[in-house]
């Protein structure tokens, strides 16, 4: 499923990486210890997470996740927003909280099993 | 001269590739017995331009957009396919080089040829230009990405210039405590190994080792320095503190286990699993560490993947 759809179906607000919604989205991981992100998550995966601090940009430039999702409707700090602005990071956020997005995103056909 | 290697490989392709390997085998078909009015719904549904008719798994003819036109320019009756299809094919044998099937789109004006299983003699699939088009992009992508695994070992730098020992150094010193400018040495990191041409499987490696190295700098180190160095065979990221120093190194390398405190945990931080990254990101992880003096982290990570 492509990330777009996923914003759509979710009524997630983009706030950054609008450019970057044509990825494909197969797997996913939630997690808010950035270690545990940099073990386990995979390319393309989508990120479900309650951090909004700048080092998730970083986490995810350097995993190559399709996206982050903020739970809870959280919002990603400024300096996180600067820094997913000059990644082309997708940052977006959900009124849900995580339990109810990971529900969903699994509903949707993306799973959080490798392979 | 480049252009006419291109052309070269192409040509090679358009032999080693089969027609198997190109043609589309889920086919949509219709019966002999399928009805003129019921060709547009199936020709637009399927968003086809002809369909073969068969009867027992033989291909009998095939019926097109242009069998449908001639059959309502006419204002004939409405008559079985079988009636109306084209009969006068020219098909294609799966084995045969995708050369054959550029002759015959060139030789003739159909927009499809039905592929032809061999031994069975019966319906494999169909081809179509765009087929070949498709089929010959990917393969010449595999030929691609293979070559660039090849000249992306960032080594030719190192081939290249002439002396009897050298290295590329990158230095950065990093801050104490702001936890908001962590992983900006590992992202200048990644850029620079990029210019470099280094393969994007090492650059990531090298830059989960050093992002979290600087992390554990930030948080535990009071800062320090990240020393990376290339030469033709690896790259060796030193990493320096003069912090408080690691009491038992056998125990801060175990998973999970962590000093941190409270404020760094809330941030997603001091989950122990940062030298475990390290390690799993490396070919070797040495640690040398003095209480009250600071610590030394020896990383290396090759330039090829074994």
């Amino acid at each position: 499923m492509k990330l777009e759809d996923i914003v759509r179906k979710l009524d997630l607000e983009v706030t950054s990486g609008e450019k970057k919604l044509d990825r494909e989205v197969t797997r996913g991981y939630a997690s808010d210890l950035m270690s545990d992100v940099i073990a386990n998550a995979g390319k393309n995966d989508i990120w479900v997470t309650l951090q909004t601090h700048p080092n998730i940009v970083a986490v995810a430039s350097m995993k190559e996740l399709a996206g982050i999702v903020l739970i809870n409707g959280r919002r990603p700090e400024q300096e996180t927003l600067n820094r997913a602005v000059q990644e082309g990071i997708p940052i977006l956020v959900s009124s849900l909280p995580s339990f109810e997005v990971v529900g969903r995103l699994y509903s949707f056909g993306i799973t959080g099993m490798k392979g | 001269m480049k252009r006419l290697r291109q052309l070269h490989k192409v040509q090679e392709l358009f032999y080693e590739l089969k027609i198997r390997d190109a043609a589309v085998k889920e086919v949509s078909t219709v019966s002999p017995l399928t009805m003129m009015t019921q060709v547009r719904q199936i020709l637009r549904s399927q968003k086809i331009t002809a369909a073969p008719v068969i009867e027992n798994g033989t291909l009998l003819g095939i019926v097109s957009v242009e069998d449908y036109i001639n059959w309502l320019l006419e204002g004939a009756d409405d008559c079985p396919v079988s009636e109306r299809m084209s009969r006068d094919l020219v098909t294609m044998y799966d084995d045969e080089p995708m050369v054959f099937a550029i002759q015959n789109f060139e030789k003739y004006r159909y927009y499809e040829f039905p592929v032809i299983n061999r031994q069975s003699g019966k319906l494999e699939g169909i081809i179509t230009k765009f087929d070949v088009l498709v089929a010959l992009l990917k393969a010449l992508d595999i030929d691609y990405s293979k070559m660039e695994i090849g000249t992306y070992a960032g080594t030719h730098f190192f081939n290249d210039v002439t002396a009897d020992q050298s290295r590329l150094e990158f230095v950065y010193s990093v801050p104490d405590g702001d936890i908001g400018a962590g992983g900006e040495v590992a992202s200048k990191l990644k850029k620079n190994l990029g210019y470099l041409g280094i393969h994007p499987n090492i650059i990531r490696r090298v830059a989960i080792a050093t992002y979290e190295a600087e992390m554990n700098l930030i948080i535990y180190g009071g800062g320090g320095t990240i020393r990376t160095t290339l030469d033709g065979n690896q790259i060796r990221i030193e990493v320096i503190d003069e912090g408080p120093g690691i009491e038992d190194i056998d125990t801060v390398l175990k998973p999970g286990y962590s000093t941190a405190p409270a404020w760094v945990r809330e941030l997603g931080f001091g989950a122990g699993m940062g030298l475990t990254n390290i390690q799993d990101s490396a070919q070797n992880l040495d640690i040398t560490s003095a209480v009250g003096k600071g610590t030394k982290l020896d990383i290396i990570v090759p330039l090829e993947e074994s």
